[in-house]
């Protein structure tokens, strides 16, 4: 009969289970896979230096974790969502319908992309107009709108050395994909004319227009990657005549196997970030959702805690990874102190 | 019909006529098919020998070195004056020194040490020396002054972990040449730690801490461990193991022995049949809308992952302990009956210890598949960063936790090369751990098993 008592017990004990309310004393944060270095870097910290748990932390994506924050307020809801782009007006929108109010907006710095190569390789200095003749479905050539004819780097501008163009570049999924799109192909093809020609192309409509700049060739010549940057990394050590995609923390930490590019002249450091010099960068954002903030134990300390000078200020653990500081830091220390919720988006 | 048979048999004659030891083209053609089958399964068993070999290979060369650690023994001034300012070991007091207020205290304790040993800096300042340390260092010094107030004034020898850039020195990983180009690591740093292990202040030894430790942020790969994994897997086994074998078995008896044979019966077990062969992630997507979203029960927890893994092997159980009673010979429940016993006496006293083995075997090849699930954990929430320990059970079944695959998965998403050695290591105890249990699932069957 022990087997009859057995599974009577577990029975119970998943009723059991089910019907616990359980407190939960330890933050929960998910989103952008950019920012979940950093966040798992002043989580430790915060653990480590607080009498709280150190906060969970969990990646999927910029998109998904700000999903996750608008499903609701309780403690089976995420606390704050990573994001490497801002929050859309739908996402707000959804927020309100399931009850989210008051949202908080947190800058914590600026983040590089760059372009790097194998370490063995030729030196490459780019200007986003070369990429989007190297990638873009259609570019200019001879004043007409072609199918893009090019295949090596020195086919796209005389001077850059004669190797096959092969890039890798971040999958639609990523917050990456959609800065890149924005701040080197689209910059690009204004810079090298095609947009005039896509404008013509499309009766003077400006966004079909930039779509039809933003269109990558689908010939094999540019790959997309879904996973991480360590996939990037092995596919051109797969193939050396690779240029992939990275974050800016990803390289320094990889120094010793890529070289990177200097585009539109800038070689991409936290510094030359800072300065507004090097023109691919992007903010990275966390979103708290206010209404946890007495709720949760430790989460306003959290809050304040990451955006301390201590962590990402300039001479910080997280400017130390690759993080690039925020001038505007002070400012956002007051906003997080006084909880003030973010304003409409236009 | 007589004259027939003779005509017909008649040109066969010949051919009986010939030696059995010449082969006609009939048989040598049968012959050759049978030597390619062979020779097709040699090679196909070849090349699964020589990918498995070539797995594990790759696999071992990454990650045994993860076993083996760098350390550096330092004696350490526990300093009043920085760790307790105002003199009265009041813990609360001492809490407030954060693990910056450690950090000078082990680039002091490093330059004591080299200087006692007679190690030269040549050129290398402090803070150059201390980047060989890594900065898990301070966060121990901090516990271990927390857990004994006591000790602050004292001198105490620590083991401290070395920066993964200088352990991955001495695995191979990181060399002269790319140091030169690493921005984390210079080689002036490199031959420092060569000074310092030929004065014995550097040591490496067993990595023990890899089986214990937690998870680490990306900047210490070198103290990232599976501890929190290893407490995570073992909770959802528990909870695997008692919710699936007494529900499973409890099916299957009710099935197998009791059920009507009709329709219901017959669409409930194609529907058994066909859960087993459900991709893992459906169970994923079925424990966020019934057991989070639904029940409220925790994110990240090794009760939900439990239970959404119950679901996932529970078909399984099923049917491998149908199969374990279809294979007691109905003599015995026959001859049970005979002698006046109840239907479910001769179950529950006869049938059920016979197929035993087969049920055990049946749930340890489920649970191993558990074992090593990712994709429904994903959506639950486990695939997280977790740094801190659960709580003993039962409690600790609804505290986050991590799990050994999702570790593995977790730790080659990292930027730190250190941490591709870090996931081989965790690679290895998973195979370690399924080749237990599969292991004492074959022990199980050859010796409990009877044949009839």
């Amino acid at each position: 009969m022990n087997i009859v008592k057995l599974s009577a017990a577990a029975l119970v004990a998943s009723v059991a289970f089910t019907g616990v309310a359980v407190a939960r004393d330890q933050i929960q944060i998910a989103g952008s896979s950019t920012v979940l270095p950093y966040a798992s870097i002043v989580a430790e910290a915060f653990g480590e230096n607080s009498k709280h748990p150190t906060p969970v932390v969990e990646g999927g994506g910029s998109g998904a974790g700000r999903k996750k924050l608008c499903e609701g307020v309780g403690e089976n809801t995420i606390d704050i969502a990573n994001s490497s782009s801002r929050i859309s007006k739908s996402d707000i929108e959804t927020c309100a319908k399931n009850g989210v109010k008051d949202i908080q907006e947190v800058r914590i710095g600026y983040d590089g992309i760059v372009f790097a190569s194998d370490i063995k390789g030729p030196k490459f200095a780019f200007t986003q107009a070369d990429w989007h003749n190297a990638i873009a479905a259609k570019v200019l050539k001879g004043g007409k709108l072609v199918d893009n004819p090019n295949k090596t780097w020195k086919d796209v501008r005389a001077d850059l050395p004669d190797q096959p163009i092969l890039t890798f570049i971040p999958g639609t999924k990523h917050g990456t994909r959609e800065v890149f799109d924005e701040k080197v192909i689209i910059d690009g093809c204004k810079e090298n004319g095609t947009y005039e020609a896509q404008l013509a192309a499309n009766n003077n409509d400006k966004a079909a227009a930039t779509k039809a700049c933003g269109a990558i060739r689908t010939d094999g010549v540019s790959v997309d990657i879904d996973g991480d940057y360590p996939e990037t990394l092995a596919r051109i050590d797969a193939n050396k005549n690779g240029i992939g995609v990275f974050g800016l923390s990803f390289y320094q930490n990889n120094t010793d196997k890529l070289q990177v590019a200097t585009m539109a002249g800038v070689t991409p450091s936290v510094e030359t970030i800072a300065a507004g010099k090097y023109p691919v960068s992007r903010p990275l954002y966390f979103y708290v959702k206010n209404a946890h903030l007495d709720v949760i134990p430790g989460l306003q300390e959290y809050v304040e805690f990451f955006v301390s000078d201590d962590m990402a200020g300039p001479n910080g653990p997280l400017a130390a990874y690759g993080l690039v500081s925020d001038p505007e830091l002070k400012k956002t220390q007051a906003a997080v102190k006084a909880r003030t919720p973010m304003a409409p988006l236009k | 019909m007589t004259d027939m048979t003779v005509s017909s048999n008649a040109p066969m004659a010949p051919a009986q006529a010939k030696s059995l030891l010449t082969l006609d083209d009939r048989t040598r053609r049968r012959n050759a098919a049978e030597r390619r089958f062979r020779m097709m399964g040699l090679v196909g068993v070849t090349i699964g020998i020589v990918a498995l070999v070539f797995l594990l290979g790759s696999i071992l060369s990454n990650g045994l070195s993860s076993f083996q650690q760098t350390y550096v023994r330092l004696d350490v001034f526990l300093d009043p004056a920085r760790l307790d300012k105002a003199g009265t070991r009041d813990p609360a007091e001492i809490a407030k020194v954060t693990t910056f207020g450690y950090a000078p205290l082990i680039e002091k304790a490093l330059a004591d040490s080299m200087a006692a040993k007679g190690v030269q800096g040549e050129g290398i300042s402090v803070k150059a020396a201390a980047e060989l340390i890594s900065k898990e260092a301070p966060a121990d010094l901090r516990r271990y002054v927390l857990a004994d107030p006591s000790a602050i004034g004292t001198t105490v020898t620590f083991d401290l972990l070395a920066n993964g850039r200088i352990d991955g020195y001495y695995k191979g990983r990181v060399t002269m040449d790319s140091a030169q180009l690493d921005r984390n690591v210079s080689p002036q740093q490199l031959m420092l730690a060569d000074r310092l292990k030929s004065a014995g202040i550097l040591t490496t030894h067993f990595n023990w801490a890899f089986f214990t430790a937690p998870d680490s942020s990306d900047t210490r790969p070198e103290s990232a461990g599976l501890g929190v994994a290893i407490l995570g897997s073992a909770y959802m086994m528990i909870i695997v193991l008692v919710l699936s074998l007494p529900l499973g078995v409890a099916t299957s008896i009710y099935l197998e022995e009791f059920a009507p044979q009709n329709r219901w019966t017959d669409l409930i077990e194609v529907n058994i049949a066909n859960l087993a062969a459900v991709p893992s992630v459906v169970f994923g997507i079925l424990g966020l809308a019934a057991f989070i979203n639904f029940a409220g029960l925790p994110q990240s927890a090794p009760v939900v992952g439990g239970l959404v893994l119950t679901l996932m092997t529970l078909p399984t159980i099923i049917i491998a302990t149908r199969a374990a009673f279809k294979s007691v010979p109905p003599s015995i429940r026959d001859a049970a009956l005979g002698v006046g016993a109840s239907k479910m006496q001769a179950i529950f006293h006869h049938v059920l210890p016979l197929a035993m083995p087969g049920i055990l075997t049946g749930t340890i090849i489920g649970l191993a598949r558990a074992l090593g699930e990712t994709a429904p954990l994903l959506l639950i929430g486990m695939v997280a960063f977790v740094r801190d320990y659960p709580a003993g059970p039962p409690e600790g079944f609804f505290d986050p936790a991590s799990a050994l695959p999702v570790q593995v998965y977790n730790w080659t998403q990292r930027g730190d090369p250190a941490f591709i050695e870090r996931a081989s290591g965790a690679i290895i105890v998973l195979l370690v751990f399924l080749i237990l249990m599969n292991l004492s699932a074959i022990i199980l069957r050859r010796r409990y098993e009877r044949r009839w």
